[in-house]
C-alpha cells in the first residue's frame, strides 16, 4: 500500500504514515463499496442458499418438537402425525403452504400434491388419524419420507452441495450415490469441463502460430490482423451467436461451401451439434487466448534467439529452451481465461447446443428462471466457482503463473 | 595504462562486492605474458576470416558495397562507422543471421555460405545482453555447452571457469534481471566464450553502459581478448573505444570501408576527409590546390593565405581540397612549422590537463589549437601558430562527410 505513495507529499504535508497508508484505500472507496453491495454481498448470499434452507424448519414448529420426545427411526408414531397435520393447518391458514409444498418436493420427489392434499384434509378434519394422514400422503407411510422431513427440520443442509455431486444421505446415514435416473450433475460438470477443454485447445491451436505471425510480420500488418481478431470481440455475444446460426444451420453457409467444395456429399447438422457448439465458442473466445500469448510473444527479445542460435542452438531447440519456456505464462493465462470463461457459457450452448450439449450454467438458469429452486441454483454456482477458484490457485502456485502481474 | 586500468578493475571488482583476490592471478598473467595461440602473423592465419566481393542488398538499397576483408587469427579488429554504414550488416553476415547477396564469406578457409548460425561455432555479445531472463546466470552460461552434449558433469566446472573469468562465480544463481548492466554484459561474455569459439563478434556490446564502466569493460575486454588469444570482430560508433582496443580498425562509410588500418596509422594518416573527421578530433579547412608536387602540394586559402600539405589520393591543381589538421599539431613560434599564420584568440576552453583556443584565421576560419594549460592568452589577443607540411593533409573535397558531426563527437 506504501508503495502507491508518492514520497515526496509526505515530506511536504508532513503526514502521519497512517493517513498516507489510509489515502490510497480512501480514494479506492467508492470503487470497494459498490463491488461489496453489487458483487460480494449477492454472491454471498446466494452461495449460503445452498446450505442454509430454514423453510422446513420454519414450517413444522410442533412436528420438531413431537420428533424430538418421539426415540425411534423411521416412520414415527401417532403424536407425530398429529403435530404434522396441525402444522400444515397452521402453514395453509397462515399462506406458506405452498412454499413447504415445493421445498420438500426438492428433497422428496412427488411429496407436494400430497402435502397440499394432506394440508386440505388437516383443514377438514382436525382431528385425522395416523392411518387417514398415510392414506392422503403414502410417503409418509414410508422410511424416506421421514428422513427427508427429519433431515429438513435442520436449518442447515448439506442436501443440496451433495446433489450438486449427485450424492445424498442414505436412510442409513452415510453418503452414498443416488439413484442413476436421477443422476444428473455430475454427467453435466463432465460435459462442461470436457466442452471447455476442447474449446481451450482449439483456441490455442489457432492463436498460438497467429501471435507468432503477428510478432514477425509488419507492425501494419500486425495491426490489421490485430483488428481482424478483435472486429468480433466488439460486437455483442448474442450477435455473434447469431451469426453462428447462419452460418451453421442446414442450409446455411458453410454446407453450401461444403457440398460446393466437395467435401461433404450430404448436408451435415452443424447446428444443435456439439461440433458446431465448439466451433461458435473457439470463434467467440479466439481473442481472450490470442491477446495473452501476443502480447508476451511481442516481449521476447528478437536478439535473444540469435542468441540462442548463435551459442549452436539448433532451431528446435531454441524453441524449446528458449522462446517456449518465455511465452509459457502467456500461453498459460490466455488458456486458464478461455477456459474459465468457457466453463460458464450460457447463451451460445442455448442458441447453437443440442439438448444434450447444455453446460452447467444452462442448468443454473434453469433453476432459478422455471424452476425456483435456489437451493439448488446455488449449491451449483457454489461448485463452479470453487472449481474456478481451484483451477486458478492450482495454476498460480504450481505453475507459477500469476494473472496479476501479466501485462 | 595496463596498471591503471587494473587498478580500476580491482577497484570496480571490490566496489560490487567481489572478493579482492579473485582475478589478480589472471589479470597478471594477462598483462605480463602473452599467452600461447596469440601468434600473429603467421601467414596461413592472416586470412583466417575472409569476405570476398561480399554485396548485401536490401530492396534497392546497397547496405553493403563489394567488400573485400581479412581478418587474422587472434585478431582485434573493429568495425568502426556511424550507423546505417553497414558495419552491423557485415557483423550479421559473418555470424550467420543475414545471407549475402553476392560474394563469399570464408571461416578458417571453408565457405560458411551454407553454414545456419547455429553450426558456426561463433559467439556473439550484443548490446542488450540478450542473456535468457527465465535461466539463473548459470544455466545461461551452460546453454551453448549443453546444447553441444557437453557431458553434465564436465559443464559445471566449465561454466565455473567461465564466470571467473568475468569475476562473476558469486552470482552464478541469481537471475540475470537482478544483475547491474556491467554485469549482465560480462554474463554474456562468459556464454558466448564458455565454448570456446575461435571467433567472437561482439555488436556495440558497451553502448547501454554508462561512460565510467564502458571505459572499465573496455579494458577488461582488452585482457580477456590477450588471455584467451580468440579471435575478436567488434562493432562500434565510438571512435574512442575502437582505438583503445583493436589491433586494426576498419572505418565504415555508407557500405564501404574507407580505410582499414591500425588506429595510430587511422590517426596519422586518414586517407580520407571523412576518416580524419571521424577519427579524433580535426579541424577542417576549405582550400583550392594551387601546385601539386610529388606527394606535397600547396593551397591557397581564401584572403590569400597558403599553406602547403600532404596530397592524399589523386589531386589536382584548381581542385577544390580539404585540410585536415589535428589540433595538437598546430603549435606556437616557439615550434617548427612550414607554414606560418597570424591568429586572433576568439575563446578559450580550459580542460585541466591542456586548453584549447579557438583561433580565426585572417581567412576567417577558425582553428582549435590545443596549447598547454599554462598558457595566458587572452581573448582578442594576437597569436603566432603554425603547422609542418606533414601534419596538413589535403583531400579532394566533395567526399567530405558533415565535418562538425564528427567534430563535436570526437571532443567527447
Amino acid at each position: 500500500m506504501s508503495s502507491i505513495a508518492i514520497p515526496g507529499i509526505k515530506a511536504r504535508t508532513g503526514a502521519t504514515d497512517r493517513s498516507d497508508s489510509l489515502r490510497p484505500l480512501a480514494l479506492a472507496a467508492p470503487l470497494l463499496l459498490l463491488l461489496a453491495f453489487s458483487f460480494g454481498a449477492p454472491i454471498v448470499l446466494l452461495l449460503s442458499r445452498a446450505v442454509y434452507e430454514p423453510t422446513i424448519a420454519n414450517t413444522l414448529p410442533q412436528t420438531i418438537a413431537a420428533l424430538r420426545a418421539d426415540s425411534g427411526a423411521g416412520v414415527p408414531g401417532e403424536p407425530v402425525f398429529r403435530a404434522f397435520a396441525a402444522d400444515l393447518k397452521a402453514a395453509q391458514a397462515g399462506g406458506t403452504i405452498y412454499e413447504f409444498a415445493k421445498t420438500l418436493n426438492t428433497r422428496l420427489p412427488g411429496a407436494r400434491s400430497q402435502v397440499l392434499r394432506l394440508a386440505r384434509l388437516a383443514g377438514q378434519d382436525p382431528a385425522a388419524t395416523k392411518e387417514a394422514i398415510i392414506k392422503a400422503a403414502p410417503l409418509l407411510g414410508e422410511d424416506q419420507g421421514w428422513a427427508a422431513i427429519r433431515s429438513g427440520t435442520n436449518r442447515f443442509t448439506s442436501f443440496f452441495l451433495l446433489s450438486a455431486f449427485d450424492l445424498r444421505w442414505t436412510d442409513q446415514g452415510t453418503i452414498g450415490a443416488v439413484p442413476s435416473a436421477q443422476a444428473v450433475f455430475t454427467r453435466v460438470f463432465g460435459r462442461t469441463f470436457l466442452i471447455a477443454t476442447l474449446v481451450t485447445l482449439a483456441t490455442l491451436a489457432l492463436a498460438f502460430p497467429l501471435a507468432y505471425v503477428m510478432t514477425n510480420v509488419r507492425p501494419v500488418i500486425a495491426g490489421i490482423v490485430l483488428v481482424l481478431v478483435l472486429l468480433p470481440f466488439w460486437t455483442s455475444i448474442l450477435v455473434r451467436t447469431a451469426a453462428w446460426t447462419v452460418i451453421l444451420q442446414k442450409y446455411g453457409l458453410l454446407n453450401d461451401l461444403l457440398l460446393w467444395l466437395g467435401v461433404t456429399s450430404d448436408r451435415i447438422e452443424l447446428m444443435y451439434s456439439r461440433t458446431g457448439l465448439i466451433i461458435a465458442m473457439t470463434h467467440i473466445q479466439l481473442p481472450f487466448t490470442l491477446l495473452p500469448i501476443y502480447s508476451v510473444m511481442r516481449a521476447v527479445q528478437p536478439s535473444q534467439l540469435r542468441a540462442a542460435q548463435s551459442l549452436g542452438g539448433r532451431p528446435f531447440t531454441v524453441f524449446r529452451r528458449v522462446y517456449l519456456p518465455q511465452v509459457m505464462p502467456g500461453v498459460l493465462a490466455g488458456c486458464l481465461l478461455t477456459f474459465i470463461l468457457c466453463l460458464g457459457y450460457y447463451i451460445t450452448p442455448v442458441l447453437i447446443g443440442g439438448a444434450s450439449d447444455q453446460l452447467i450454467s444452462n442448468f443454473i438458469a434453469n433453476y432459478v428462471n422455471v424452476e425456483l429452486n435456489w437451493e439448488m441454483a446455488a449449491a451449483l454456482s457454489f461448485v463452479l466457482l470453487a472449481s474456478t477458484l481451484g483451477l486458478y490457485v492450482t495454476m498460480t502456485r504450481y505453475l507459477g503463473l500469476d494473472l496479476f502481474k501479466m501485462g | 595504462m595496463v596498471s591503471t586500468g587494473q587498478s580500476s578493475s580491482l577497484r570496480e571488482a571490490m566496489a560490487e562486492g567481489a572478493p579482492s583476490t579473485t582475478g589478480q592471478p589472471e589479470a597478471a598473467a594477462a598483462a605480463g605474458k602473452p599467452v600461447a595461440g596469440h601468434e600473429k602473423g603467421k601467414p596461413a592465419d592472416a586470412k583466417f576470416v575472409e569476405f570476398i566481393d561480399v554485396e548485401k542488398l536490401y530492396g534497392n538499397f546497397h547496405a553493403v558495397r563489394r567488400l573485400n576483408l581479412s581478418i587474422g587469427r587472434g585478431e582485434f579488429l573493429t568495425f568502426l562507422g556511424p550507423s546505417g554504414s553497414g558495419k552491423t550488416t557485415t557483423l550479421n553476415m559473418l555470424a550467420g543471421f543475414e545471407r549475402p547477396s553476392q560474394g563469399v564469406i570464408t571461416l578458417d578457409g571453408k565457405s560458411v555460405d551454407r553454414l545456419p548460425p547455429y553450426e558456426r561455432n561463433i559467439g556473439m555479445v550484443f548490446q542488450n545482453y540478450a542473456l535468457f531472463p527465465h535461466m539463473s546466470v548459470a544455466d545461461n552460461v551452460a546453454f551453448p555447452l549443453s546444447v553441444r552434449k557437453v557431458p553434465k558433469a564436465e559443464i559445471g566446472p566449465r561454466v565455473i571457469r567461465a564466470l571467473e573469468m568475468v569475476k562473476l562465480e558469486r552470482f552464478k544463481d541469481r537471475r540475470p534481471t537482478q544483475l547491474s548492466g556491467g554485469q549482465q554484459q560480462r554474463v554474456a561474455l562468459a556464454r558466448a566464450l564458455v565454448f570456446q569459439p575461435t571467433l567472437v563478434l561482439m555488436d556495440e556490446p558497451l553502448g547501454a553502459l554508462d561512460k565510467k564502466l564502458r571505459e572499465h569493460m573496455q579494458i577488461e575486454l582488452k585482457q580477456i581478448h590477450e588471455m584467451l588469444g580468440v579471435t575478436v570482430v567488434y562493432v562500434t560508433h565510438d571512435q574512442s573505444e575502437a582505438l583503445t582496443m583493436s589491433d586494426r580498425v576498419a572505418i565504415f562509410e555508407s557500405g564501404d570501408i574507407a580505410q582499414i588500418g591500425t588506429p595510430d596509422a587511422l590517426y596519422n594518416e586518414p586517407a580520407t576527409a571523412f576518416v580524419a573527421g571521424f577519427i579524433g578530433e580535426n579541424n577542417a579547412l576549405d582550400g583550392i590546390v594551387e601546385r601539386v608536387d610529388g606527394n606535397q602540394c600547396l593551397v591557397a586559402l581564401p584572403t590569400g593565405l597558403t599553406t602547403t600539405a600532404m596530397a592524399v589520393g589523386g589531386i589536382r591543381p584548381g581542385a577544390a581540397v580539404q585540410l585536415a589538421i589535428r589540433p595538437e599539431r598546430i603549435g606556437g613560434s616557439d615550434e617548427p612549422a612550414d607554414n606560418r599564420f597570424k591568429a586572433t584568440v576568439d575563446g578559450r576552453i580550459y580542460h585541466g590537463d591542456h586548453q584549447r583556443l579557438l583561433a580565426r584565421l585572417p581567412s576567417g576560419q577558425v582553428l582549435t589549437v590545443k596549447v598547454s594549460p599554462d598558457a595566458a592568452m587572452a581573448a582578442g589577443e594576437t597569436i603566432d601558430l603554425g603547422w609542418r607540411t606533414v601534419d596538413c593533409r589535403a583531400f579532394a573535397a566533395g567526399a567530405a562527410p558533415n565535418a562538425n558531426t564528427a567534430n563535436t563527437g570526437s571532443v567527447s
